[in-house]
């Protein structure tokens, strides 16, 4: 593939802040803290040096479990989203601020405005991953407690983000008048009172939020059902992706592509981003070696342990993590909480774990490695480049969600030595003005189509 | 305690309340661009103004529906000030970017979500290195429940807001004490991040919601943040008294009755049986308009007479509330706190250089630092999670 060089696209990056999980190595004498705000700072003050695309943070709202107590081996505890996405934006002038926001365990007039609120103090770089959450157990913290049946969360998921846009297109943008000399500060003619009644909303405000500069957040979607995919298709303007094989990834831009299609949006109004580690080291080698350290250190002989527990639904305490993987199969027990699980299966998916311990000749604990802490991108920087830009320049994604593995420094060597290849290979920016937009918003960073603003004010009943 | 022995030993606190434009509906009309209320820039210099004058602290009003439409239907107005960002959001972006000054938002506990409040308010506490506290404010505005339209009106009678108000406070505590300050321990030697028997879930079961915790933020700078409320009605007064540390009493018409109501709260909260519920004396802060219709005609002589008959009456600080920013702020850190520096009223001093580390909120309020808990109530040990319900009853053991 040799188009020439005005005709390659454009690579986007987010910065993932590391999360609540085993990915995130906290024995690193280098690891700090995850929850001072200099470590924030520094991440998101980073990030905007790398010219990255936004900062990103993942929620959890319920303290995982594991087996009924605290899960107490990777790193736990984090800043309320809302919050610190405004926090970080505070810092930077920059780059967009994006966090992730549960449809379920909140309400639309009161997100809809903290949303708006941050696109205002961020001057327009605010966006908002909708996720549907999963289970019973963040319901515990929540009035509405429990959970919705799988359906309704997208169902809910749709209705919120159609009441929000309502919300968010409330104040027309010439509303707010500010003419102290004919004392009038706003033009009650075009602020629309939203009045909405669905099966899980209803809503009747007057919203206290002028239009923000944005119109409304960026809005981006991570979920991979065939719901979830058909909701970003409708609703999302970047979608947040597992599938970061290069093969899995083409197959997954296709799909969504085709529905992108369907609902009548045009293919550039949707960047699709998985979710990506990386380890840079001089040299490929000396890569490779760094790899196989941090992914003992992600995967202890206790997180070994715990995610097979997981997976088999009983103690495992008595097995030789140096030796196989258990012989017996899998119960049904739950003893992971609040961790979203793929494994639906359990018998199977212990049987592709034994097949693939056989054929690779790996211990129990080795398989754990393998399965979970295989590194997307390894090599000198060079090369993380050249493998970044081979996926971007084939349509397996847009960009990367990149995910480093310590707080907060994870992410210097990404901006101090692939960022600057990436910019002479012509495939990522150099700066985010440019003369023609010299105060970008994140969404203009991202070069997605500005919403438009509604014809009509009269936002009642939807 | 006399009050000559009052006079030496207690400076009174000195905070700010923004709103808008100013407390005047027709402030915005001074403002170069008044359409600048909506951006950070505005009320980060506005908090940077009182900063550099030594103000102790500011609050910052907020509401979920339009200034003076708290009726379902009630339409914007055109010629006052309209509209208003989320305060907690404001006042976090302008943490980041102040050293010093306290940052108290009204934040709504009727109809929010609990978790959420006492988490944001917990993260503002983490970006602000424990300059935060927080306003707690109910709405019985008919509006704010069509908007959320998950309760009747009819529902919020003042027994269930009061009752739901309280819930929320006492499990806003009880979340922000539910991760003990070591309870990240980084052992290599066991794999393990964290103590998990230093994180407590709280087991909240209450009238309108549940809450199993633990929060999910670690434990912030102050553990605790100062829980405040404007006792707009004998309701919220008492309210105040049973579950904040600062009380705001409102400008009253005459200065004299405002004096009374200062007595009055004395003695109610010193008979309250705050200690018991691990409560520190209340502390009584006196709001003055400053500027606009009743303030304008006082000099700062007059104002600083009418502070110190406050703190005879037994105030242990004073909030300001400007009618016209920035002007009227800027009078305050002109004009009136020298007036009250010389008189010996208000310890509160102009920023000089760097002063390392700021003081936490609860420091400038006289608040001791705040125990844990949950750690002094239980065995470590014990690991189990405590019931917020039975706290009580496990300090007595204790
Ligand atoms: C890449 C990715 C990241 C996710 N991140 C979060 C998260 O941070 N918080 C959360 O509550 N759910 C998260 N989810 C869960 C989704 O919101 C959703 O609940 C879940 O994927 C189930 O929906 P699905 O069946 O459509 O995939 C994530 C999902 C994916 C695929």
């Amino acid at each position: 593939m040799t188009a020439a060089d005005g005709a390659q696209r454009q690579i986007h990056l987010v910065a993932h802040f590391p999360g609540v999980n085993s990915t995130t190595v906290w024995s690193d004498p280098a690891a700090g803290s995850q929850i001072d705000f200099a470590s924030f700072r520094h991440f998101a003050q980073t990030a905007e040096r790398g010219l990255f695309d936004y900062v990103f943070l993942a929620e959890g709202l319920r303290v995982r479990e594991h087996a009924g107590k605290i899960h107490d081996l990777d790193v736990a505890g984090r800043p309320a989203t809302l919050a610190i996405i405004t926090a970080m934006a505070a810092v930077t002038e920059r780059i967009g601020v994006v966090g992730t926001l549960s449809s379920t365990f909140n309400e639309p007039v009161e997100l809809a405005r903290q949303l708006a609120s941050i696109d205002h103090l961020s001057g327009g770089r605010v966006g908002w991953n909708v996720v549907t959450s999963s289970d019973a157990f963040h319901g515990g913290n929540f009035r509405r407690g429990g959970y919705l049946p799988y359906p309704e969360r997208y169902e809910r998921a749709e209705e919120f983000v159609r009441v929000a846009k309502h919300l968010w297109d409330s104040w027309a943008d010439d509303a707010l008048v500010a003419d102290a000399r004919r004392g009038r500060f706003a033009d009650p003619d075009r602020i629309a009172r939203v009045a909405h009644q669905g099966k899980h909303f209803a809503v009747d405000t007057t919203p206290t939020v002028p239009r923000s500069p944005q119109g409304y957040p960026v809005i981006v979607q991570a979920g991979d059902s065939p719901a979830g995919r058909d909701f970003a298709a409708a609703n999302a303007e970047v979608i947040f992706t597992r599938h970061s094989e290069y093969a899995e990834g083409r197959a997954f831009y296709a799909d969504v592509q085709e529905r992108l299609a369907a609902a009548g949006r045009s293919s550039d109004s949707l960047l699709i981003m998985p979710g990506a580690t990386f380890i840079v080291g001089d040299t490929d080698a000396e890569a490779r070696d760094l790899s196989r350290e941090v992914a003992h250190a992600q995967i202890s002989p206790q997180t070994a342990l715990a995610w097979l527990e997981a997976i088999w639904g009983r103690d495992l305490s008595d097995i030789d993590l140096d030796g196989p993987l258990p012989a017996d199969e899998p119960e049904e027990t739950v003893l992971r909480q609040g961790q979203t699980s793929t494994a639906i299966d359990r018998r199977a998916h212990a049987a592709r774990l034994r097949e693939r311990a056989e054929a690779e000749g790996l211990s129990a604990r080795e398989v754990v490695i393998a399965e979970t802490a295989q590194h997307t991108f390894v090599g000198s920087a060079e090369t993380v480049a050249d493998e970044i830009n081979r996926y971007v320049q084939g349509r397996a994604s847009d960009g990367f969600v990149l995910v480093p593995h310590l707080v907060p420094t994870g992410l210097d060597v990404f901006v101090d030595r692939v960022v600057p290849i990436l910019q002479e290979r012509g495939v990522y920016r150099t700066a985010y003005e440019s003369p023609a937009n010299p105060r970008p918003t994140l969404r203009s960073v991202l070069g997605l189509p500005a919403p438009q603003p509604p014809a009509s004010l009269d936002l009642a009943v939807a | 305690m006399s009050d000559i022995a009052k006079l030496h030993d207690a400076v009174l606190t000195v905070g700010v309340a923004l709103d808008g434009a100013g407390w005047d509906p027709d402030a915005w009309r001074e403002l170069p661009d008044p359409a600048a209320v909506f951006t950070a820039d505005y009320w980060t210099d506005l908090v940077r103004t009182a900063e550099l004058a030594g103000i102790d602290y500011v609050t910052l009003e907020d509401d979920l529906h339009l200034q003076g439409a708290s009726e379902v239907g009630d339409p914007a107005r055109s010629d006052s000030l309209q509209g208003r960002l989320d305060a907690l959001l404001t006042l976090t972006a302008v943490a980041a970017r102040t050293d010093q000054i306290g940052v108290v938002p009204v934040v709504t506990v009727t109809h929010t979500e609990p978790f959420h409040v006492a988490t944001a308010l917990q993260t503002l506490d983490h970006v602000s290195l424990g300059r935060a506290g927080w306003q707690l404010r109910i709405s019985p505005a008919p509006a704010d429940a069509a908007a959320f339209g998950r309760r009747s009106a009819e529902t919020l009678t003042p027994e269930a807001l009061l009752g739901e108000a309280e819930d929320v406070a006492e499990v806003a505590r009880a979340l922000w004490d539910s991760w003990e300050d070591d309870a990240v321990i980084r052992d290599t030697s066991t794999g393990r991040f964290l103590d998990r028997d230093r994180l407590h879930h709280v087991n909240f079961v209450g009238d309108l919601f549940s809450i199993a915790g633990p929060s999910i933020v670690p434990r912030s700078p102050q553990g605790q943040l100062p829980v405040t409320l404007l006792a707009e009605t004998a309701e919220t007064e008492a309210l105040a008294i049973r579950v904040a540390d600062v009380v705001f009493i409102p400008p009253a018409d005459t200065l004299a009755s405002s004096l009374e109501r200062i007595g009055a709260v004395h003695a109610a909260a010193a008979a309250a049986p705050r200690e018991e519920r691990g409560l520190e004396p209340l502390r009584i802060v006196v709001d003055f308009e400053v500027g606009g219709e009743r303030g304008v005609s006082r000099g700062p002589a007059e104002l600083a007479d009418q502070v110190a008959a406050a703190q005879r009456a037994g105030a242990d600080g004073v909030r300001l509330r400007p009618a016209r920013l920035p002007r009227d702020l800027e009078w305050v850190a002109e004009a009136l706190l020298p007036e009250l520096r010389h008189r010996g009223l208000t310890a509160s001093a102009p920023r000089s250089g760097v002063e390392t580390p700021a003081r936490t909120l609860r420091q400038r309020l006289g608040l001791a630092a705040a125990p844990h808990r949950f750690a002094a109530a239980s065995e470590p040990s014990a690991g189990d999670d405590q019931d917020v319900q039975t706290r009580d009853s496990q300090e007595v053991n204790a």
